[in-house]
């Protein structure tokens, strides 16, 4: 198997704003030709297209819309994961031999259909995800007493990290104070605990060993992947453990031939405050029970290690593109190119994206 | 439109099942996931058991598990500080019209 870089990136900003998909999809895009040398279009063999839209065959409509004519090209839907499913997709190309360089691009509307999953009957009524959410909460309340404060730390932490992101949906701060008495969407859920589905769209630019070095001098790799799918109903879940999300990761671990410990910078899907706590600790970034703790810590001590971008929670979240973004800023921190965002001596990170209520969680590992 | 959805829409909560190997199939589908042969269909057991809940404004909603296997979401018919994870409650109606519901009462005035 080949070993697979990523060698470019581009981001835009998050917004409310309603662009049209192709726009979106464009507008990043043209910023991997814009950032990366030695480019150009001959060179790309695969076009690789992330997101919920109802639009139809936009890998090929990207790849015209950019001048690119590639072997292979689609579109890859998986909800909330589809970004880091097409980012495997593209790894597999390269590593497989049948493509040499890949164009990764996601990209979602404000008002995207990959919220709601139509075909689980089992959610009743109640179908929006801030009642899973709600669910998750308050089953983690009761078996580990967390607080309403611990969970706001979450919000906390991720909305001031997303003050140095300039693409960030968010950039206002929050104190605690304020997170807990914002709007209860739910007795277990404030409207600062949820992140806000937005349009926004990432990409990368993935090639083989051979021709990583004509693009950057500083090549990013994907050295582990894991990724499981327990179901797609929600009700089936285990309420208090991401159980695809422990499988994925020690899958990824596996692959990286590394343990957690080895992990200096993580980006974790955030969707609901409650979700980065299970997430940390079921990624065996600490111990469970610890999730807590472990957050509240990172927040006292400014320490960034856990979503430094902001999270969905502070840079929102355009589905498609949200596992391309996890993996730009992990690129960009093992660069040493993160700006303000920049934690200190950073080798490998880890990126966690997850669906449905974890029903799916996909874990990649980088290495500089 | 399935047996499942047909059925809620008529007011019954039926759920698949596969006789060859002796297990409900749910969530509902047209062939048993093991051995791929045709389900049969039956009502749900009307008593089931809480597993969470929580509450929007005065909407109680909870997962309820049927049978130990079959779980659904639902509204619950009663004050939040009057029910907890494991009481029983009772299917009350079950209806499909834009989207599922599912409703539930706290059994015996637990």
């Amino acid at each position: 198997m080949k070993k697979v870089a990523v060698v470019g990136y581009g981001s835009t900003k998050f917004t409310k704003d309603e662009l049209s998909i192709e726009s979106l999809l464009l507008e990043s895009t043209k910023q991997v030709f814009d950032t990366t040398k030695n480019l150009s279009q001959d060179i790309i063999d695969g076009v690789i297209v992330s997101t919920n839209d109802n639009s139809k065959y936009l890998g090929a409509i990207l790849s015209e819309l950019s001048g690119i004519k590639p072997k292979i090209s689609h579109t890859v839907e998986h909800l909330c994961s589809s970004g880091s499913s097409a980012v495997i997709s593209g790894f597999s190309y390269i590593a497989s031999g049948l493509a040499d360089t890949v164009l990764v691009t996601g990209a979602d509307k404000i008002g995207n259909p990959g919220q709601i999953l139509e075909w689980d009957k089992s959610r009743g009524e109640y179908d929006h995800p801030i009642y899973w959410a709600s669910m998750f909460t308050k089953a983690h309340k009761r078996q580990f007493s967390t607080t309403d404060e611990e969970l706001a730390i979450v919000s906390a932490k991720n909305h001031k990290q997303a003050m140095d992101n300039p693409n960030a949906y968010s950039h206002k701060p929050y104190t605690i104070s304020e997170i807990m008495n914002s709007k209860n969407v739910t007795d277990d859920l404030r409207i600062l605990d949820c992140s806000y589905s937005c349009s926004g769209s990432s990409s990368i630019l993935l090639t083989s060993e051979e021709n990583a070095k004509k693009f950057t001098d500083e090549p990013i790799w994907i050295s582990g992947i894991g990724q499981k799918t327990n179901s797609a109903s929600f009700t089936k879940n285990d309420l208090t453990t991401l159980s695809s999300t422990v499988t994925a990761a020690n899958d990824a671990y596996k692959m990286a031939k590394i343990t957690s410990e080895k992990i200096d910078i993580a980006e974790i899907h955030d969707a609901f405050s409650v979700c980065e706590l299970m997430a940390v600790e079921d990624l065996s970034l600490t111990e469970k029970n610890t999730g807590a703790s472990y957050i509240r810590n990172l927040f006292n001590t400014e320490d960034r290690k856990i979503n430094p971008r902001g999270g969905l929670i502070g840079a929102g979240h355009p589905l498609g593109a949200t596992g391309i973004a996890q993996v730009v800023e992990i690129t960009q921190q093992l660069q040493n190119k993160a700006k303000n965002r920049q934690i200190s001596n950073a080798k490998r990170g880890l990126t966690h994206n997850m669906s449905a209520a974890a029903t799916s969680s996909t874990v990649l590992v980088l290495e500089s | 439109m399935n047996k499942f959805e047909s059925e809620l829409k008529a007011g019954n909560f039926v759920t698949s099942e596969c006789t060859y190997c002796d297990r409900i199939v749910w969530p509902p589908s047209d062939y048993c996931n093991i051995c791929f042969k045709e389900v049969s269909w039956r009502k749900v057991s009307e008593s089931g058991i809480i597993v969470e809940l929580s509450r929007k404004e005065n909407d109680v909603f909870c997962i309820t598990e049927f049978e130990s296997k079959i779980r659904v979401m639902g509204k619950l018919n009663t004050k939040i500080n009057a029910a907890k994870p494991g009481q029983t409650v009772k299917l009350t109606k079950c209806l499909s019209n834009d989207k599922n519901g599912f409703f539930f009462s706290l059994e015996n005035n637990q």
